[in-house]
C-alpha cells in the first residue's frame, strides 16, 4: 500500500500540487485522473522519486520514502516497476536485454534462470516471439507491453503507469488495459495508473483520484464517478463523454 | 544559467558519478563497448589528419627554410616537437571533440527526452555513473593511444611528403629526429591527451545528461558540447604548458 499525506510541490514558488492526500492499495488499479497540466504527471513522479517534495509524506507500506537516504531509497526503488509514457525502452538492447536489465543489474539469477524469467514476462504480455527484435522494429503497442515485462521482471510490489494508453488505438488499448488488471490482481501489485481515458477509468477504477488544478477534488471507485456530485469532475467527465 | 551556475552543476555532476558500479561486469561490458567505439570508431579520421597535418607541416617548414644556412634536419625537429607537442594531442583532441563529444552528447540527450535516464532512475540505478563513468574511462585509456598513433602517422606523413616532395633526404630526416630529442615532451603530450580526454567526455556527457525538451534541443546540447570542449582543450592546452612548460 501507498500513501501519500499532505504533499506539496511547486516548480518557481507556484504550487502545482497542494496538500494532496490519497491511499493506493494493494492489488487494486488506483486511477489518477485530471486534465492536462493537472499535476497528475508531477504527483506520479514524486512519488517514484524524479521530483522531490516540499512538504507532505509518501509512505511505501509505512516507509517514508521522501525522507529515506540515498541506499534506502534505491531498496525500495527495486521494488518499483513503472510503464512510461513512450515507453522508454532502451534503444540499444534488445526487446528480451530491454527485459532481462533489470535481472541482470539487480538479480543472483544464473543466465538460464534470467533467461527462463525474461521469457515468462513476455508471455505474460503476449510477446513470445519478438526476443531479438529492437524497439525500432516494433509497433507501440509491443513497445508497452515490453515496458510493462521489464517493469515487472523484479517482481514489483508497486507497479506505477503513466498514460498506458497514449498513442495506442482502442483496441490495443483495451489488451494493454486487461494486462494490467490481471497483473495487478495476479501478483498482488500496487499498482498506481495516470489516464485520461475514460473507458480505461471505467474499466479499471477500482479506486480514483481526481485532480484539479494541483488539488485533490474527489476520490471514489468506478461505479461512484457518474454520480460524484463534483461540478470540476463533473465538468471532465462531460468534455470525454460528449 | 549563468556561468558560474553552469560550472557548479558540471562540478556535482562529476562529484556524483565516483560511485561504485551496481555490477562490476556491467561496468566492464559497458566501457571496453565505449573504447570500441571511441577507439576504433575514430581510428580513420586521426589517422588520415595525422598524416595530413605532418606532411602540411613538413611542406611548410621547408618552405620557410629556404636559406642554405640552416641544416635541412631541422625541418624534421620542427616535425618531432611541433607534432608531439601540439599538433597530435591537441588537434586530434579538437577533432575528437566534434566526433566524440557530439556523439556522446546526442546518445545521451536522446535518452534523457525519451524518459530512458527516468527509467534507469526510477529502477534505483545511479544513471549518471551508469551511462557516463564507462564512457570517461574508456575515453582516458582509448584517446592518449589515439594520440600516440597521431604522433607516428604525423611523422610518417611529414616523412612521405619531405621526402617525396624533395625537401629533405631520409638520411637528414633520421638525423633531425633524433637530434636533442627529450623524453619529456612526450609525457607532456601524454599529460595533455588525458586532460584533454575527461574534458571531452565529461563536457559532452555533462551537456547531453543535462538535456530537456525535444529533438531540437538534442541538436542544441550536442553543439554545446562540441563548443564547451573545444574552448575547455584550448584554455587547459594554455595553462599546461605555462605549468609544465616553463623555463
Amino acid at each position: 500500500m501507498i500513501e501519500i499525506k499532505n504533499i506539496y510541490k511547486s516548480f518557481n514558488d507556484k504550487y502545482v500540487l497542494e496538500d494532496v492526500s490519497a491511499i493506493f492499495e494493494k492489488g487494486k488499479t488506483n486511477l489518477v485522473i485530471g486534465a492536462s497540466g493537472s499535476g497528475k504527471s508531477v504527483l506520479m513522479k514524486c512519488l517514484v522519486g524524479l521530483e522531490s517534495i516540499d512538504q507532505g509524506q509518501i509512505l511505501y507500506d509505512n516507509r517514508d520514502f521522501a525522507n529515506l537516504g540515498y541506499e534506502a531509497k534505491k531498496v525500495v526503488r527495486r521494488e518499483i516497476g513503472m510503464l512510461f509514457q513512450g515507453a522508454a525502452l532502451f534503444d540499444s538492447l534488445s526487446v528480451e536485454e530491454n527485459v532481462g536489465f533489470p535481472l541482470k543489474m539487480f538479480s543472483d539469477l544464473h543466465k538460464s534462470e534470467q533467461m527462463d524469467r525474461i521469457n515468462f514476462c513476455l508471455k505474460c504480455v503476449n510477446l513470445e516471439n519478438s526476443n531479438k527484435k529492437f524497439p525500432s522494429e516494433i509497433s507501440g503497442g509491443m513497445k508497452k507491453r515490453v515496458g510493462i515485462a521489464r517493469a515487472i521482471a523484479l517482481n514489483p510490489e508497486y507497479l506505477f503507469c503513466d498514460e498506458p494508453n497514449s498513442g495506442l488505438d482502442p483496441l490495443t488499448s483495451r489488451v494493454i488495459d486487461e494486462l494490467i488488471k490481471e497483473i495487478t490482481q495476479e501478483f498482488q501489485i500496487t499498482t498506481i495508473i495516470n489516464s485520461h481515458d475514460m473507458k480505461t477509468v471505467m474499466d479499471l477504477g477500482d479506486s480514483i483520484c481526481f485532480i484539479h488544478k494541483g488539488i485533490m477534488w474527489w476520490q471514489g471507485n468506478n461505479k461512484e464517478i457518474m454520480n460524484s456530485g463534483n461540478p470540476e469532475l463533473d465538468t471532465f467527465l462531460k468534455a470525454y463523454l460528449f | 544559467m549563468s556561468l558560474f551556475t553552469s560550472i557548479g552543476r558540471y562540478t556535482l555532476f562529476v562529484r556524483g558519478l565516483i560511485s561504485k558500479p551496481e555490477r562490476f561486469s556491467v561496468f566492464w561490458e559497458r566501457t571496453l563497448h565505449e573504447m570500441t567505439a571511441i577507439g576504433v570508431g575514430s581510428l580513420g579520421i586521426v589517422a588520415a589528419i595525422s598524416l595530413s597535418v605532418g606532411a602540411v607541416t613538413t611542406v611548410q617548414t621547408a618552405y620557410q627554410l629556404i636559406t642554405g644556412l640552416v641544416p635541412r634536419s631541422i625541418i624534421s625537429t620542427i616535425l618531432r616537437d611541433s607534432t608531439i607537442l601540439e599538433l597530435a594531442p591537441t588537434i586530434t583532441c579538437l577533432v575528437l571533440a566534434g566526433k566524440v563529444g557530439a556523439n556522446i552528447a546526442s546518445e545521451l540527450g536522446n535518452m534523457s527526452v525519451s524518459e530512458q535516464i527516468d527509467a534507469l532512475d526510477v529502477m534505483g540505478v545511479n544513471s549518471a555513473s551508469y551511462l557516463v563513468l564507462p564512457k570517461i574511462v574508456a575515453g582516458l585509456f582509448v584517446i592518449p593511444l589515439l594520440i600516440i598513433i597521431a604522433m607516428t602517422l604525423g611523422i610518417i606523413g611529414g616523412y612521405w611528403a619531405g621526402v617525396m616532395g624533395g625537401a629533405i633526404s631520409p638520411r637528414d630526416f633520421s638525423e633531425g629526429i633524433l637530434n636533442d630529442f627529450r623524453g619529456f615532451t612526450v609525457v607532456f603530450s601524454f599529460i595533455k591527451s588525458i586532460t584533454f580526454a575527461f574534458i571531452i567526455t565529461s563536457i559532452s556527457s555533462f551537456h547531453g545528461y543535462y538535456t530537456r525538451g525535444g529533438a531540437l534541443e538534442v541538436g542544441r546540447s550536442s553543439t554545446k558540447a562540441v563548443v564547451y570542449s573545444c574552448v575547455g582543450i584550448l584554455f587547459s592546452d594554455f595553462i599546461l604548458a605555462q605549468m609544465l612548460l616553463e623555463n
